[in-house]
């Protein structure tokens, strides 16, 4: 049984669709205004998929989604993001 | 161009009749959650179905539990390729649930505690093929296997058999799902492997 | 931060413990790596089926060669293969280096603890090793939970540098069974070692967590408890239960 993981581990498949580091960036959460890096979050795994959930109140502020074809990412819960220069 | 892993072929795959293409057999349980598990205590259960003239029959534990539930045995299949041969479930088959609804819509989207969605034709639940499962294993279903009611759809791959399921709206056209939108397949048939994209 | 695919070639493996092993690899490419970050392993079976799991980096050099540390989990899909079957000369795609967060850097001066249980050492042993690199003087403690003796990863090296360095102290914790005459039953961590054996929330140190994810959960909330804010708490959690 695999239970959540830490933002860091989808620092991977984000590389790879910014060619940059993003779990350094800050998103703010739709759910509840908290602002932390990507880092903080928390990442459930499903089959070809990560879920990305704000670590306060679990609002669902990201999904990544890969395959051997393509990596995509869908911004569901996330009223910003910075991304340190 | 890939680079391919000497030796390494995932899983073993074992040789038997029963499993789908890709499959492996576990004995486990494996969860894979996308979340929180929700908890839903069965006396603010409820379970609902919507059809096209927005009329909803909604039942309340009890009342479902008196719909008849009925064993279930079956094999069932998850699209991160294990499968588990000879499961016994208890739960009320969606032939009863349906026998109350009066729709000409072909087409369903199961809803969940916890805000998930899939998509499934509704010839799929009917004539002994689904049911809403509440007992696994001769037990309460437990709340990360989904429980306490969870849809069971043991022909399609597992990510259909939606769990915390909490009602049904009936549609004029297939429409994807939560999952469907994000890269699964819209009917997912674990024999013709239809896993993602 | 590099984020296509790259090949490693295996270089050389030793066994670590009973069930895990580390295994070095020569990236042509490697851009070199800061102590704690990590890359991504895939896999890829004749039919095309890939599996693709995250490994901490031990080593924290800036050459081409990598260090991982492997555990081998019961019924995992990847670990056995690469604690197992993986033999010198094998290639193995990798993505990476990963993460900015759970690092850290020789610029840092505040004291740093660590706490590891199992393989969770593996991100900082790197931290370790680049602390002593550099000759750091910020205070460095290790605390490392192992079920056993033999469980330890970098046995050896952890025994030298407890005795050579003045900069790292280490505690150990035995989940299951301790060494001959430890003066301690073998037991979980609990507040009260880590209130004894850790830096306290008064000196502010940043405190790297790292391991299963029921161990991680565990010593989080306990380190808040003892007054940690938690964004000082950093922790990378491994998965499994
Ligand atoms: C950032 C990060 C860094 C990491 N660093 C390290 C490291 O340095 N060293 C290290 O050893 N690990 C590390 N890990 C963990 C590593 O990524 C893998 O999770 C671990 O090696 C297990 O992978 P596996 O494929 O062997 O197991 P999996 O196949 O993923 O299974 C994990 C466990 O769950 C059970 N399980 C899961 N799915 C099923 C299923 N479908 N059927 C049956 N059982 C199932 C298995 O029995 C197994 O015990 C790290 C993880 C992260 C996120
Ligand atoms: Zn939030």
């Amino acid at each position: 049984m695999m239970s959540h993981l830490d933002g860091n581990a989808i620092a991977g498949p984000l590389s790879e669709i910014f060619g940059a580091d993003m779990t350094m960036a800050s998103g703010r959460c739709g759910g509840c205004g908290d602002v932390s890096p990507l880092a903080m979050a928390m990442v459930y795994l499903k089959p070809n998929a990560y879920i990305v959930r704000c670590h306060v109140c679990d609002t669902m502020l990201i999904m990544v989604v890969e395959s051997r074809a393509s990596v995509a990412i869908e911004i569901e819960g996330l009223d910003s993001l910075v991304i340190p220069r | 161009m890939a680079v391919f892993s000497r030796g390494f072929t995932g899983r073993r795959h074992e040789q038997n009749d029963a499993l789908p293409p890709g499959q492996y057999l576990t004995e486990d349980f494996p969860v894979l959650s996308a979340g929180p598990t929700p908890k839903v205590p069965t006396d603010t259960w409820q379970f609902s179905v919507r059809n096209e003239n927005d009329d909803v029959t909604t039942w309340n534990w009890d009342e479902f539990q008196a719909l008849g539930p009925e064993e279930i045995h079956t094999d069932i299949h998850c699209v991160t390729r294990w499968s588990k041969l000879g499961t016994s479930w208890r739960g009320v088959s969606l032939d009863r649930v349906f026998e109350k609804i009066d729709t000409s819509f072909e087409y369903v989207m199961a809803s969940s505690y916890g805000g998930y969605t899939t998509n499934v034709p509704l010839a799929d639940l009917l004539d002994g093929k689904a049911w809403i499962a509440t007992e696994f294993e001769g037990g309460p279903l437990d709340p990360e296997h989904g429980g306490p009611a969870r849809l069971l759809v043991p022909h399609l791959y597992f990510w259909k058999s939606a769990k915390w399921v909490r009602g049904l709206q009936m549609l004029p056209t297939d429409e994807p799902g939560f999952w469907e939108q994000n890269g699964y397949n819209i009917y997912g048939d674990p024999w013709k492997e239809q896993r993602y994209w | 931060m590099t984020s296509t695919w790259k090949v490693g070639t295996v270089a050389a493996i030793h066994a670590e413990t009973p069930t895990a092993r580390t295994l070095e690899l020569d990236v042509p490419d490697w851009p070199g790596n800061l102590a704690g970050q990590h890359l991504d392993l895939r896999l890829t079976a004749p039919d095309g089926y890939t599996a693709t799991r995250s490994y901490s980096i031990a080593s924290a050099d800036s050459g081409p060669r990598v260090q991982l540390a492997v555990d081998r989990l019961p019924d995992g899909e990847v670990s056995p293969y690469l604690v197992n079957d993986v033999i010198v000369g094998d290639e193995l795609e990798v993505r990476g280096p990963l993460g900015g967060w759970f690092v850290w850097r020789p610029e840092q001066t505040e004291p740093v603890q660590l706490i590891g249980g199992g393989s969770g050492i593996v991100p900082l042993m790197a931290m370790i090793r680049a602390h002593e690199a550099a000759g750091s003087t910020a205070r460095f403690r290790l605390l490392y939970s192992v079920r056993e003796p033999g469980d330890a990863f970098f046995a050896a090296e952890l025994a030298e540098l407890e005795r050579s360095s003045e900069h790292l102290e280490i505690t150990w914790v035995y989940t299951r069974k301790t060494p001959d005459g430890w003066p301690t039953p073998a037991g979980r961590v609990t507040p009260a070692i880590l209130e004894a054996s850790t830096i306290s929330a008064a000196e502010n140190p940043t405190v790297f967590v790292c391991g299963p994810t029921g161990f991680v959960e565990a010593v989080a909330d306990i380190l808040v408890e003892l007054g940690h804010s938690s964004g000082s708490v950093k922790t990378e959690r491994f998965g499994g239960a």
